[in-house]
């Protein structure tokens, strides 16, 4: 793992009377995508608040880029947080202005980057327009472009794809990983588990205030691999299935007498497998089933649920 | 630029580029002079619609004791029937009948008003006290006193009051204008305070709802952006009073300069205007004289002091105010919500206007004092106590408690704010609020 840019120690968070965060500990490594799941009332945005510096945890700590987190690093910080919205009766132009000011950035500064984001959006056209004229689609585009206009160091997302159509997803998409490769760090929280396969380099999973998984998506997905695999042979007509190896659990035909299996192995090194397989016959293609992050999502809060 | 700078400055701008400001800022004044103007337009308009009234006197004691004047004309008959006049009057003829019948006792004591619409109370006091007038001095004749005593006994006494001043000079004051004028400003306060302190509440309100609050407090402190909203509305309410005043001053000039042509612009110039000044000089039937005395009225009143405290009872008030209803606003998800939280706030401010003939009647009585004093009700007490002179000490220890209060209530008010913002679909109640003050 590169160098932690965000590091969240022990972090512990009450309200009245619930827990919002126990002892959470996360490491953000830098120029990365890190998805933040979880379940509703999970405490991703307890979390994400006290990033935010919104709220303070009540013990525990979060370093910032190897230094304490505090009043300064907001500047460097974008926040798009799931409930938002925007003056309904000022104009968008002077709306943007007002909100990256606050964030530190001058005026004049401020009016040149974002007529230079509305032009990449192509949504020059709305500068003058009053923000209950637009859409929500077209609001959230204004949301997310005031989120990232100061250049932040960190930008986090909270369910950054509600409300926009596919095509505008798959703008954000790009545009959020043009973001990482120029620098930034993501954080984003999302329940979409299809965006977290597509985009996240590492994610962690909390739920009831606890972290239950944290790594990157890729070693998340061999940990919970349940040896599945998916075969396409041209079977030997001979060769004996009943091996001790593998089994065989759906067993279809395809087209030319090919079959398609798929098969939970009992060995561990793939290798082996394969060589097991050969001897069955004509091997097309071989390929391991990783469980989804939907899965293990679901089977994870379902763990924690029951115990 | 710092923060609280760049938001006091969208406050400020989104609500004095508004539309409604600027009408209201022409509209203000017109529409004071206009409400000032009311009586005297009434009052001529009433005067065209004489009335006439028939008297039939069957006692024959007030033949032509009810003089005929600009409102009503008496008409009287003799050994006429009442039905006759009634039927007169059915028939639009004469607007009522007085019908004085004939009684058993020496005196009579009985009459009877016959109308087909109602009459104005003003015409019974009126006929009352001229039949009063005439059985007393008939009875005060009959004991044998001349009447001439008896008229050079009655008299007209008009009282002007004279007040010493700290340096030992007379100046004779208005009872009356300053009455008025405690009850104006009385009331501009009030609504300024309520006005302005709901839109903040409107404001935290729309912040909330709209969702962007949680946007903007990740860039800046909850208690930056409550301050700025705070701020950035009580200057707009400063600067509507700014153009009101300015902009009544030029009416009155113009004005003044119109009636008066004779009075040098200059000195007027030096002297300060009110509201109270087109009610007083826009009177009908102004002889000079009146005029001259109106001019003096006005001139006796110190406006700058009243001014000066009006800007500072305002701002401390609606500070106040401004920041327990931002408490408020932060803590309910609509207006509705509002309410049962802004009404123990709002009754001491009712309490005040309640009291106010009290406070008129006896300024600087134990009442007036505590009211002024105290520093929910004191910008409304206090202003109506100042045309009639507030000792200096009180005033100090008024704005200080004034001001204590109000940093002391916008610490608790930025309590309840930080948490209250970020709640959203929670129904609040005073137990939880107890509980935000100790996060």
């Amino acid at each position: 793992m590169t160098t932690p840019f965000i590091c969240v120690k022990d972090v512990t968070k009450k309200y009245a009377n619930h827990l919002a965060l126990d002892n959470v500990s996360i490491l953000v490594p830098k120029q990365s995508i890190y998805g933040l799941l979880g379940p509703n009332g999970a405490g991703k945005t307890s979390l994400i608040r006290i990033l935010n510096q919104i709220t303070a945890p009540d013990s525990g700590s979060v370093l910032f880029d190897g230094e304490s987190l505090s009043q300064k690093h907001i500047s460097h910080i974008g926040y798009l947080p799931e409930e938002r919205g925007l003056y309904k009766k000022m104009k968008v132009g002077e709306q943007a202005v007002y909100l990256a000011q606050l964030k530190g950035v001058n005026k004049h500064e401020a009016q040149k980057k974002l007529k230079q984001w509305f032009k990449k959006f192509e949504i020059l056209g709305w500068w003058n327009r009053k923000v209950e004229e637009l859409s929500k689609g077209m609001q959230q585009k204004i949301q997310f472009i005031v989120t990232i206009v100061h250049n932040p160091d960190l930008l986090i997302f909270d369910e950054p794809f509600s409300g926009f159509d596919p095509i505008n997803v798959n703008l954000l998409k790009e545009e959020i990983l043009s973001l990482r490769d120029k620098g930034a760090t993501v954080i984003f929280s999302t329940h979409n588990m299809a965006s977290v396969e597509e985009i996240c380099d590492h994610i962690a999973l909390i739920n009831n205030g606890k972290k239950v998984l944290e790594g990157s998506v890729m070693a998340i997905k061999q940990q919970f691999r349940t040896h599945k695999y998916e075969v396409f042979i041209h079977r030997n007509e001979t060769a004996d299935l009943t091996t001790e190896g593998y089994e065989i659990l759906e067993r279809e035909q395809v087209v030319d007498g090919s079959e398609r299996w798929v098969l939970r192995s009992a060995i561990q090194d793939n290798n082996e497998l394969l060589h097991l397989l050969l001897k069955a016959g004509h091997l097309i293609s071989f390929r391991e089933i990783l469980p989804s992050m939907n899965e293990i999502f679901i089977q994870q809060v379902s763990k924690s649920k029951h115990a | 630029m710092n923060k609280i700078g760049i938001i006091i400055q969208r406050e400020y701008l989104t609500r004095v580029r508004k539309p409604s400001f600027i009408i209201m800022t022409f509209l203000g004044p017109i529409l004071m002079a206009g409400l000032m103007l009311m009586p005297a337009l009434l009052a001529i308009f009433s005067s065209s619609s004489k009335k006439s009234i028939a008297v039939l006197d069957e006692t024959h004691w007030f033949k032509d004791k009810f003089e005929s004047d600009e409102d009503y004309t008496f008409v009287y008959f003799e050994n006429e029937s009442v039905d006759n006049l009634k039927a007169r009057v059915q028939q639009g003829i004469f607007d009522g009948l007085l019908y004085i019948p004939m009684t058993e006792l020496s005196v009579p004591s009985r009459a009877e008003m016959i109308s087909k619409k109602q009459l104005p109370m003003s015409l019974k006091r009126h006929i009352q006290t001229a039949m009063k007038k005439e059985i007393e001095s008939e009875k005060l004749h009959a004991s044998g006193i001349d009447p001439d005593i008896i008229n050079s006994i009655r008299s007209d006494v008009s009282i002007s009051i004279v007040r010493l001043d700290e340096d030992g000079g007379e100046r004779e004051t208005y009872a009356e204008v300053n009455y008025a004028i405690s009850f104006i400003l009385a009331i501009i306060i009030y609504f300024a305070i309520f006005t302005f302190a709901s839109s903040v509440m409107r404001g935290v309100i729309e912040e909330k709802t709209n969702r962007i609050v949680e946007v903007i407090i990740s860039s800046v402190k909850p208690f930056q952006l409550m301050m700025g909203k705070i701020i950035g509305l009580g200057l707009v309410g400063i600067t509507q009073f700014v153009l009101w005043i300015i902009l009544t001053f030029v009416i009155y000039i113009g004005f003044s300069s119109l009636m008066l042509p004779s009075v040098d612009p200059q000195t007027l110039l030096a002297s300060e205007s009110s509201l109270i000044s087109e009610q007083l000089s826009t009177l009908p039937e102004m002889t000079d004289g009146y005029l001259s005395k109106v001019f003096e009225i006005i001139h006796s009143i110190n406006f700058t002091n009243i001014i000066v405290c009006f800007f500072i009872y305002f701002i401390g008030g609606y500070m106040l105010y401004a920041s327990v209803f931002a408490a408020i606003g932060s803590a309910v998800d609509n207006e509705t919500d509002s309410q049962q939280f802004i009404l123990p706030f709002t009754l001491p401010m009712i309490a005040a206007l309640v009291v106010s003939n009290l406070i008129i009647d006896n300024p600087d009585g134990t009442v007036a004092f505590w009211f002024s004093i105290i520093p929910f009700t004191s910008p409304i007490t206090m202003l109506m106590r100042l045309p009639f002179d507030v000792p200096f000490w009180e005033l100090v220890l008024s704005v200080s408690l004034l001001v204590a209060t109000f940093i002391f209530m916008t610490w608790i008010s930025a309590k309840v704010y930080r948490t209250g913002v970020l709640m959203y679909g929670k129904k609040i109640t005073y137990k939880e609020l107890f509980k935000w003050l100790r996060y």
